[in-house]
């Protein structure tokens, strides 16, 4: 006899189930929009971004522009009768409008920060991936190199390299990106032998699954969420060091507006005119903040586990 | 001296979650002598581990505990602070855990951790706590004992850092210890013997023995009594004989189906199993917590909460509407009386 | 313990070598480094001559091995400009730069940790909010940069803090809270991180059912714990920051090493550019070093097996 259906009434259900739950794709989302920090570095970032790319249509000024006549002219909130609103920002110590290189100052930092994140994280990605995956002898080697990386001083290489070299856009992107990479190579290798060893890898390969399809179908979707966390950090540390190197002057050189090369520039006029450190240095914060505030976000909506 | 060691009355703990308000244990009541092993059975999820962290009160800040009465050889423990409570912990009051492999701290020797729980409740010279230490690792079948004390947890096995567990919680000599699920996470074979070895030590130094498991086996080896819970109600309380041998609550009886009793299930008998899963305390509702899952269930039995009852015999209570004669003859027809 | 700090050494040592290597081929980045040295009025015959003076007219190898000899021994070569031996200049300036660093790795782990451990203790609170702020803003803020606010409010407008030299203690105050706030957040999350795990395992709980009070279970049996990987990371940030205080150093016009890196590198004095690149990194190999020792030893896994 079958004991099992002998049930005799349908009595009202205890545990109800809620059929109609949102999708992965719909929570998501929901996460995003309701995160703050994501919300805000993503809107702010953007903004610069978009700044940076019309800046040559929304300056008021030639940010090159020098007329001694109207220099360290304060910006607007000061009470001062020279203050206008031709020069919102006011000027620097060769008349030139600090708005308009303030503006065109954005696409340097941008520029420097992205490519070197990028050549950077093309180096450390690689090497953490194969050490990862391979284990190993790849694995002393890479640990090898990494340690190697990180014995140096950065800002003193990086400076010493430039001096010796030459010092336009174009090496100081590579000499930042040949030296930040560490970052990208420690957390993909960490990343990918936490993904080799998972359960549902074995399975794959247990299911005869080709190695492509495990990389890319197992490994990769995992690999890319903290790919992208630690690409705003580095992005962010490039950005940081291209300023440093510029205040230095052994970075980007005059007359161009790189926000570090402002504040050195005004470092010297600092006492009276303390308006021509802060704003550069304000506009420099808020776009790190920003980019630090949107890796946290995606780190947080997409893999809150990581969070440290 | 009184023989009551822990009498508890409508305890329930509560939890609020994202959803609304976990009841996870709902007005349980219970009881322990000296000398008597209490064995609380129950699945995964049903309370019992909640209900042992309400009694030392370290559950989650949280969560929200109520009883009516919850007495500790007759002190009200209800009214107690955290000041008080923190002398009574490890010191008339002990508890074991069932992950003996992460239950030490790493940085630390046996013989300190074991030092550092009498020192904390008693006037005693580093020799005298550490006498008592090696007495103890003995009394818990650990040779060697003084050179183990300079051991560091990672070179002891898992049986013998619970042995060490037991040592350290009997260390200020206890009323009651209560264990939750000590040999869970142990090799089989090591399993019998922890057990042995805890029904000794009740014995021994009269103490009250409350075993918090999921294992039937478990129960049948060392309990004087048994309370089965149920989704945070105890739905059967009796003597280990009276629960073993009339199991009178539908889940009682679907338990006891479900492994192999030599002498009872017959050869060749498809083992039984409960169909469904537990369902949620999230919320209100009143019914009997099993109707979903039972196969005698009426109307009557969601409509409103069920008391306890008496079964046949003295000391013998189950939470069900079906009186102890229709119970009796299903267990018989199970095979399971 | 000991073939872990062996495997340590060895290691440590391959790595000095290899960075060794690399700090030799810096010079010859821009070219003939005699070129570099002799400077812009430099006839033919000045610049024969400083090959000569310099050895650059060896082979490669030899060079490398005639200079990695003459550091071992601690003759880390002469500088043209300042017309001394570079070791004993980079010694004179060395005890500033680690007074510096000291001060500033103090001033990161006295407000790291203590904010880590209670904002640990109370998740998601206003302390927790407070310490997680104060990490964001630290690693948002160029360290140049708020050296130069400090100078500003300190220095200038309220002259509390004198801005330049390394005279007395207050000379360095605000170059040490610069350079310490540059590794006060990644410390402090650390710190936090750990403190939450340890205060959720296993044998926190049995310090708890023992009745152990709350301060002992904080301290004796949970930090003990979490600041493991704490002393790791602090020394490697620690070196780290010794890299950054090139740019403190210039900004105070204090006289340590960093500094002197930066006036060798506007001379293109290359012997001494190479001699502090190489001191730096073995000074970060060698604290590397001993923070894994330290590391083994606090971990009874390691230190006892």
């Amino acid at each position: 006899m079958d004991e099992t259906s002998a049930k005799t009434t349908q009595g009202p259900v205890i545990a109800e189930r809620v059929l109609d739950e949102p999708s992965p794709g719909e929570r998501a989302r929901k996460r995003m929009f309701g995160h703050f920090g994501f919300m805000f570095g993503a809107g702010v970032l953007i903004t610069i971004i978009a700044i940076a790319f019309l800046a040559p249509l929304i300056s008021p000024h030639d940010p090159f522009d020098q007329q001694l006549a109207r220099k360290l002219i304060p910006p607007i909130w000061h009470d001062h009768p020279k203050a206008t609103w031709e020069f919102p920002l006011g000027t620097d110590q060769f008349g030139r409008d600090y708005l308009s290189r303030l503006i065109h100052g954005s696409q340097i930092s941008l520029l420097i920060g992205f490519a070197a994140m990028l050549i950077s994280g093309v180096i450390g990605t690689a090497l953490g991936v194969a050490a990862g995956y391979f284990g190993g002898r790849v694995d002393m080697v890479v640990n090898f190199i990494i340690t190697t990386r990180l014995s140096l001083p950065v800002v003193l290489v990086a400076l010493a390299v430039v001096s010796l070299v030459g010092n336009s856009l174009t090496i100081v992107i590579w000499v930042l990106g040949l030296l930040i990479w560490d970052r990208f190579a420690v957390v993909m290798r960490s990343t990918t032998q936490q993904v080799r060893n998972l359960d549902y890898v074995a399975a794959a390969q247990a299911i005869g699954c080709s190695t492509t399809r495990i990389i890319f179908a197992e490994i990769m979707p995992n690999i890319v969420n903290n790919l992208i966390v630690v690409a705003t950090i580095e992005m962010a540390h490039a950005i940081i060091l291209e300023a440093a190197l510029s205040f230095l002057g052994l970075g980007v050189q005059p007359p161009a507006p790189s926000w570090g090369l402002m504040i050195a520039e005004g470092k010297n006029h600092m006492l009276f005119d303390p308006w021509l450190v802060g704003i550069p240095g304000t506009a420099l914060f808020i776009l790190i903040l920003s980019i630090n505030l949107l890796g946290d976000g995606i780190r947080d909506v997409t893999a809150p586990e990581n969070r440290n | 001296m009184s023989k009551r060691v822990l009498e508890v009355e409508n305890l329930t703990v509560d939890i609020p979650v994202g959803a609304g308000m976990l009841h996870a244990v709902q007005g349980i009541s219970f009881h322990v002598d000296r000398g008597e092993t209490l064995c609380i059975v129950g699945e995964s999820g049903c309370g019992k581990s909640l209900t042992s962290l309400a009694v030392m009160d370290l559950l989650p800040k949280k969560a929200i505990r109520t009883a009516d009465t919850l007495e500790l050889a007759g002190e009200n423990l209800l009214g107690a602070g955290e000041r008080r409570m923190s002398d009574i912990r490890g010191n008339t009051m002990g508890m074991i855990f069932q992950e003996p492999m992460t239950s030490l701290n790493p940085a630390y020797t046996i013989g300190n951790q074991l030092e550092e729980a009498l020192k904390r409740h008693r006037r005693v010279s580093t020799r005298e706590a550490r006498d008592r230490a090696i007495y103890l690792l003995e009394k818990v079948g650990i040779t060697a004992a003084e050179s183990r004390l300079t051991q560091y947890p990672h070179q002891l096995s898992g049986g013998l850092r619970q042995r060490v567990m037991i040592a350290i919680t009997l260390m200020c000599g206890p009323n009651l210890i209560i264990a939750d699920e000590p040999t869970t996470a142990l090799d089989v074979t090591i399993q019998a013997q922890i057990l042995l070895l805890l029904a000794d030590l009740q014995r021994e130094f009269d103490m009250g023995l409350i075993l918090i498991t999921h294992d039937l086996g478990v129960v049948a080896r060392i309990a004087d009594r048994v309370a089965v819970m149920y989704a945070g109600q105890i739905v059967e309380q009796g003597t280990a004989e009276q629960v073993f041998n009339s199991p009178t609550h539908p889940y009682t009886q679907g338990l006891l189906d479900c492994i192999p009793i030599p002498g009872k299930t017959d050869r060749g008998k498809p083992l039984g199993s409960i169909p469904g899963i537990v369902p949620s305390l999230v919320g209100e509702f009143r019914s009997c917590h099993f109707a979903e899952r039972c196969m005698y269930a009426m109307d009557d039995c969601t409509k409103a909460d069920i008391d306890m009852r008496d079964a046949d015999s003295p000391g013998h209570r189950y939470r069900c509407l079906l009186d102890p004669a229709t119970c009796k003859s299903n267990a018989i027809r199970e095979g399971v009386a | 313990m000991l073939i872990y700090a062996l495997k340590r050494l060895s290691i440590a040592l391959l790595v000095a070598i290899t960075v060794s290597l690399i700090t030799f081929s810096m010079i010859y980045l821009s070219g003939d480094p005699a070129i570099a040295l002799a400077g812009e009025t430099a006839t033919q015959q000045d610049i024969e001559n400083i090959r000569k003076v310099y050895g650059y007219d060896q082979p490669i190898i030899v060079q490398y091995l005639v200079w990695l000899g003459n550091a071992l021994t601690g003759d880390l070569g002469h500088s043209h400009y300042l017309k001394s031996e570079v070791s004993d200049v980079i010694f004179q300036r060395l005890p500033v730069t680690m007074t510096l660093g000291a001060c500033s790795l103090g001033f990161a782990l006295l407000l790291s940790i203590p904010l880590g451990v209670l904002a640990a203790m109370r998740p998601n609170t206003l302390i927790d909010r407070i310490a997680l702020s104060i990490a964001v803003v630290g690693q948002a803020l160029p360290s140049f940069w708020f050296a130069l606010i400090m100078i500003f409010f300190f220095g200038v407008a309220l002259r509390w803090l004198p801005i330049t030299g390394s005279a007395s203690w207050k000379n360095f105050v605000m170059p040490s809270i610069a350079l310490g706030y540059y590794i006060t957040p990644a410390v402090m999350r650390l710190t936090r991180a750990g403190m939450i795990e340890v205060l959720s395992s296993d044998y926190i709980r049995t310090a708890r059912a023992k009745g152990l009070r709350p301060i002992v279970v904080l301290f004796k049996h949970a930090l003990r714990n979490a600041i493991i990987p704490v002393v790791s990371l602090a020394a490697v940030q620690f070196g780290f920051m010794l890299g950054g205080s090139i740019v403190i150093e210039t900004i105070f016009a204090i006289n340590g090493l960093g500094q002197l890196a930066w006036e060798s590198i506007l001379r293109a004095d290359l012997p001494m550019m190479q001699a502090i690149v190489l001191v730096l990194a073995c000074f970060y190999i060698v604290l590397t070093f001993l923070a894994d020792l330290l590391n083994a030893f606090l971990d009874p896994r390691i230190r006892v097996s």
